[in-house]
């Protein structure tokens, strides 16, 4: 049988880091209130299960192995990355859509408030 | 001799139509002296015209704000035109109107900044689902924790606030759930807060905004808010 490829050590600490990093980041902008906590639980997740599949190597070379990536485990956490970015980016599309909408209305109410104080400032 | 207190009512309503009128009517048949301002939180049916109708002050928001927002516009009415003390309700009907003397006595005595009115506390009739249970247990909990004083309903959102509370909460409040962080609020400024016994009704009209699947963000998110506020400086009011 032919042995399963192994996640190096140093790839490990150093996704270890970098996620940990983000995870920090993250609490660090919501409790500066930078970030609502409605918006920040999509990066938190994302951050914890990139620390626990970085620093558990056994573990990513088991998920690897379910999924059939056999050169190079590492390539997981590449591949659950893209995905949640690919997750907060549409959350995003929908978020800036609402947004937008929002925006149209409030434009609205305020010309027509704007306009029937004009019309009560200027008597002819 | 002092004037007595102006008092107002805050009720956040969407989409209410059906029961927003008799809730109104309930509260000034109970207290002549007590304003009203209904605060129609982007609704598409008519309850902001009910409201008006049944003679409440309306603030009519352009589109959903969410309980927080629409709460929070209440707070701020009532701050800007001076109320010495508030109470909030819902539109629904489940607040008993009849229960307000519970809720506003230990605001008006002196005795607190806010008031929050509890299902929990010698109120045998009220009984949720086990999940539903289980989630309040956690947070009266949590908070109880944090609060060092022992809360048991912080969902509640039948509660009566004085001036200083007002301004507190029209300054900054919660955006989604906003009782379970306002009650951790509040006590990190220093505000006396107290929990008194009242009856529930069932709603009358429409169901509860809270469905199970809801429940379980909320549950995260409330829980993270809770958690990331231990590490927030608390700003104590001069």
């Amino acid at each position: 049988m032919m042995l399963a490829a192994q996640t190096p050590l140093k790839v490990s600490l150093a996704a270890t880091a970098a996620s940990l990093v983000l995870v920090l980041v993250v609490f660090e902008l919501i409790r500066s209130r930078r970030l609502r906590e409605r918006y920040a639980l999509l990066w938190l997740v994302t951050g914890t299960v990139l620390v626990v599949l970085s620093a558990w190597r056994g573990g990513l070379n088991t998920i690897a192995g379910w999924f059939g990536v056999r050169g190079y485990p590492p390539a997981v956490l590449f591949a659950v990355g893209l995905l949640f970015v690919i997750v907060v980016l549409l959350h995003y599309s929908t978020v800036i859509s609402r947004l937008s909408d929002q925006n149209v209305i409030l434009a609205q109410r305020l010309a027509l408030l704007e306009s029937k104080f004009t019309e009560h400032e200027s008597p002819d | 001799m002092s004037a007595e207190p102006r008092r107002i009512a805050i009720v956040p309503a969407y989409n209410e139509e059906g029961a927003i009128g008799g809730v109104i009517d309930e509260l000034r048949a109970f207290d002549p002296g007590l304003d009203v301002v209904v605060v129609a939180d982007g609704s598409v049916d008519r309850t902001a015209e009910v409201a008006a109708a049944h003679g409440a002050h309306v603030v009519r928001l352009p589109f959903n704000l969410g309980i927080g927002g629409a709460v929070q516009t209440g707070f701020r009415y009532a701050s800007e035109n001076g109320y010495d003390v508030a109470v909030r309700l819902d539109g629904d009907g489940q607040h008993d109107p009849t229960e307000l003397p519970k809720v506003l006595g230990p605001v008006l005595a002196g005795d607190a900044d806010i008031v929050v009115g509890s299902r929990f506390v010698g109120d045998e009739t009220y009984k949720p689902s086990l999940s539903r249970k289980l989630g309040i247990r956690l947070l009266a909990f949590v908070v109880s924790s944090i609060a060092r004083q022992r809360v048991t309903d912080t969902t509640s959102g039948f509660q009566a606030l004085n001036r200083k509370a007002l301004a507190l909460f029209a300054a900054d409040y919660p955006h989604d759930y906003p009782e379970v962080e306002g009650m951790v609020m509040t006590i990190r400024h220093r505000l006396r807060l107290q929990e008194v016994p009242v009856r529930m009704r069932e709603r009358e009209h429409g169901r509860s905004s809270i469905t199970a699947l809801r429940s379980i963000y909320y549950m995260a998110k409330v829980l993270l808010a809770l958690f990331v506020g231990l590490f927030r400086r608390s700003v104590v009011p001069g």
